[in-house]
């Protein structure tokens, strides 16, 4: 006979429970959630492709496109250009987060994890925690290729590796308004479709490309004050071993901000979500 | 809460007066508009209505994750709106929005569950063994859950809320969209788990499954409790059922339909076989029914058959609301679950 048949006796000793393990830490929580996005990404690998793809396209593109005739020769502009396109490969990876959380609440997957007796953030810290790993990833593939095409930061080792520390730090506290976005819109696809309107102005009206200088006032106000400007500054500046404290400064209270402002907006739409 | 009357077991679950409306722009949709409940611990409880009625609603605010706008709740002493935390350490929760991650293998979920739950190490790899083993998954444990058949699917998600143990279970439409064999397992798992002193309340559309397995059922529609009581019960406050006959000649069957209808009361009903007729009994009328079959014979009308059926909860559903159940699947059901059956 092929009918599945449920043994009572299993069944009654999976029941019968006699000690009930201590309830976990916070992080341990959130260390098992980011667990779950490392397993996601062994499952699902297809959503690296645009972490993958994305900086190869731009990089390649960009130096060899406008790399002559905005910098002179493209080896030039790869030095300028390089800390910028990782910057903005990241920032735009930041969106799956808003998508993935949006992803689990239209599948029912985050109401079971709001209906476990657990530390509130830990599903939204730990998916923060596991993007950290895609960052990173990103990263890698970024500078790796702009070491192949003739990137040589001055900065040295430490002074890249600074750089994309403080980048990780700017997603992190990034990540929390497209969290927000995640909470509040329908479906994944919408979260998508928003947050590239938020990111393509923050990305684009700054110094990833280009120097502001030769940009309209009223852009380059904005430019001045965009945080993204700020963090590509400081990266340039420690990738390039002249890293002044004022652009750093500046990013890592930027994140601060974000984070104080948008991670207890999220933790209020997330306890009060139906 | 506690000073309930004394010899009645204590309640695992008890409402009063929850309220729950959605704003959608300018339009109010009162999901849940003043329901109490009352379940005592190691029953059922079968809460049956029609997509809409505010089944899930209520389930996800006694499951802390919605907050009532009115009203108070709690499971197992714990209030649902003060002490939350106290509330999910005691509940289980299975239900269309409370699932398993499809991206993800079966052991892979139940590993994560049972680390959240503080299980460490080995305790949780012999955890999720034994409860993969329990729902005959052990051999899918290896797999995405987005492989599995529906009926596993099921399995993995009744799992997923048993890995503490929970002394309250909460199943929102358990068996919806299930095969008549999934579903029994499913009846069959709930069976023993209630055995084992578990209180469950168990949301649904079909009324052979909250006949089959609550002890009581609640009827909501609208948002609103609208009868409860046993199966039986309910199924009594519509009348005393019904006389379906089959007559030997067809010729004979407006004499009978004259007949039934002195004895009765009621008008019979006519059914597209030209031999079957049926009645329903009158409200007070179950005595009369014993008169039917001598008064049929007096006046000569041969009845090869005769059965005395009580109303059925579809009855029951379309004489509280007026309007009728949705369709449900529910009666091919049973006659493949005969099939089934060693």
């Amino acid at each position: 006979m092929s009918a599945v048949d449920i043994s009572t006796t299993s069944l009654r000793e999976a029941v019968a429970l006699e000690t009930r393990p201590a309830r976990p830490s916070a992080v341990a929580t959130s260390f098992t959630f980011a667990w779950r996005a490392l397993l996601k990404i062994k499952h699902v690998p297809e959503q690296l492709f645009d972490v993958l793809v994305s900086p190869v396209i731009f990089t390649l593109m960009f130096t060899y496109l406008f790399g002559g005739a905005l910098a002179g020769s493209t080896n030039a502009y790869i030095q300028f250009l390089l800390p910028g396109i990782l910057v903005q490969t990241i920032i735009i990876v930041t969106v799956y987060t808003g998508y993935t959380l949006n992803t689990d609440i239209t599948k029912g997957v985050f109401d079971r994890f709001r209906s476990l007796p657990i530390w509130r953030p830990a599903p939204i810290v730990g998916a923060l925690m596991g993007d950290t790993v895609r960052y990173t990833i990103a990263s890698v593939m970024c500078i790796g290729l702009g070491l192949l095409i003739g990137f040589r930061p001055a900065g040295g080792a430490l002074g890249v590796i600074a750089g994309v520390a403080l980048l990780l730090v700017f997603a992190f506290a990034l990540s929390w308004i497209f969290t927000i976005l995640g909470l509040l819109l329908r479906t994944p696809n919408a979260v998508m479709g928003v947050s590239m309107m938020v990111l393509m102005p923050l990305t684009f009206a700054s110094n990833i490309f280009v120097d502001p200088a030769t940009m309209p006032s009223g852009l380059q106000a904005f430019v001045n004050i965009n945080p993204v400007s700020h963090l590509v500054t400081a990266i340039r500046g420690l990738m390039g071993g002249t890293a002044g404290w004022g652009d750093i400064v500046t990013v890592l209270i930027s994140a601060v901000i974000m984070t104080a402002v948008f991670a207890p907006i999220t933790m209020y739409l997330y306890r009060n979500r139906h | 809460m506690n000073d309930a009357a004394g010899g009645s077991p204590p309640l695992a679950v008890e409402a009063t007066g929850l309220v729950k409306h959605f704003t959608s722009g300018k339009k109010v949709t009162k999901a849940v508009d003043g329901v109490d409940l009352a379940i005592p611990t190691g029953s059922v409880f079968g809460l049956l209505g029609p997509n809409g009625a505010g089944k899930t609603t209520v389930v996800r605010m006694l499951a802390t994750l919605l907050r009532p706008d009115d009203g108070t709740a709690r499971v197992l002493g714990h209030d649902v709106a003060h002490d939350a935390d106290a509330v999910r350490a005691a509940v289980g929760l299975t239900g269309q929005y409370a699932s398993v991650d499809e991206d993800l293998t079966g052991t892979e979920n139940l590993l994560m569950l049972a680390r959240l739950y503080g299980f460490r190490g080995r305790a949780a790899t012999q955890r999720v063994a034994n409860l993969l083993e329990a729902f005959s998954l052990t051999d899918a444990g290896s797999r995405q859950v987005k492989t599995y058949s529906g009926g596993m699917r099921r399995r993995i998600d009744l799992a997923a809320s048993l890995v503490l143990s929970p002394r309250v279970l909460f199943l929102d439409e358990p068996t919806t969209g299930l095969d008549p064999r999934s579903r029994n397992q499913v009846w069959d798992i709930v069976r023993v788990l209630v055995d084992d002193g578990a209180t469950v309340l168990l949301t649904t559309q079909y009324l052979e499954e909250a006949d089959q397995l609550a002890d009581r059922i609640g009827v909501i529609d609208h948002g609103l409790l609208i009868a409860e009581g046993t199966s039986s019960e309910l199924k009594r406050s519509v009348g005393a059922g019904a006389v379906d006959l089959r007559l030997a000649d067809a010729a004979q069957r407006a004499e009978a339909v004259a007949v039934v209808r002195r004895v009765l009361g009621t008008e019979p009903t006519l059914p597209t076989d030209p031999y079957a007729l049926s009645a329903r009994v009158p409200d007070d009328g179950a005595h009369l029914v014993a008169q039917v079959l001598p008064a049929l014979g007096e006046a000569g009308i041969a009845v090869p058959e005769f059965s005395l059926g009580q109303p059925s909860l579809d009855e029951v559903f379309l004489t509280l609301t007026g309007e009728p159940l949705p369709p449900d699947e529910t009666s091919d059901g049973a006659a493949v679950e005969e099939e089934m059956s060693r």
